[in-house]
């Protein structure tokens, strides 16, 4: 399998997230685009360290395909802490105004 | 077509429907359900790269955790009635085509790149096992493993202090 197919689905995927940030006004739907996103950048990632396993240069330095990986590992553990905090805001958010429409937050301001 | 390729193609359909529905459906509580799909196809992707740590975590903290955590939000704001109020339309098509112009300009980027057809290592690999990778972080990457840990420490403060009512 060539990499361009891998690199033609994870741009696929976040540019279906890039059209439901900008289309949606929905806050949480908007925060699950971003994560599809995310998620579409850590596919990439994988695949460039598996086109990097099966290149001469993993035979000189046979840790370079895991650093790719343990990369990805550590994105989903920020990811986790984001979306803790950004569920709590817009918990706190609904509660302040009773609605999760971000057209009502245009001023930030009441 | 080997059956590689079979699973793949069967897995980027699974992937970019399931991505799709996301953006288009009208409730929220049908929005994860489907990005549940889109999570489980790409877990389906790192198994076929031999990526099995990876697949597995991908399950166990999307899937399991963040997804859960949105149906919990999502169920208790009471949001499955669709009170999403009548859209522009022309916001929406400006959204649709500066979305496909994004992808438009990226595809033919990397069509023209001289690495495009690489080719790249499916199914085999020891990169991607539990033994390599647990030795790899703590060896090389404890201090950011530990680092990690204050993360979400000081997040799961910051969810409290923020969902606090005053």
């Amino acid at each position: 399998m060539e990499i361009k197919w891998y690199i033609g689905l994870a741009v696929a995927l976040f540019c279906t997230g890039v059209v439901g940030v900008l289309t949606r006004r929905n806050s949480i739907i908007i925060f699950m685009c971003i994560e599809l996103m995310l998620n579409a950048v850590n596919l990439l990632l994988v695949a460039f360290s598996k086109m990097h396993a099966a290149s001469p240069v993993a035979q000189a330095l046979p840790n370079v395909a895991s650093d790719a990986q343990l990369f990805v590992f550590f994105i989903m553990v920020v990811a986790a802490a984001e979306v803790s905090v950004g569920l709590a805001i817009i918990v706190m958010m609904y509660r302040n105004i009773h609605s999760v429409d971000i057209n009502f937050l245009n001023r930030l301001k009441n | 077509m080997s059956i590689t390729e079979i699973i793949f193609w069967g897995l980027s359909v699974l992937a970019l429907f399931c991505a799709i529905m996301v953006v288009a459906s009208k409730s929220p509580v049908h929005s994860i359900l489907y990005l549940i799909g889109v999570f489980f196809a790409i877990s389906g992707h790192y198994i076929l790269m031999n990526a099995q740590f990876l697949a597995i975590v991908n399950i166990i903290v999307y899937a399991g955790a963040i997804m859960v955590l949105f149906l919990f939000v999502v169920m208790l704001m009471n949001l499955n009635a669709d009170a999403e109020p009548k859209k522009n339309r022309y916001l929406q098509f400006a959204g649709l085509i500066s979305g496909g112009c994004l992808f438009l300009v990226l595809v033919a980027a990397v069509t023209r790149s001289a690495d495009a057809g690489r080719v790249m290592q499916l199914g085999t690999g020891e990169s991607g096992l539990i033994k390599n990778l647990g030795r790899i972080l703590f060896n090389e990457y404890v201090i950011p493993f530990e680092i990690s840990s204050v993360l979400f420490l000081s997040a799961m403060i910051g969810a409290v202090v923020i969902g606090k009512k005053n």
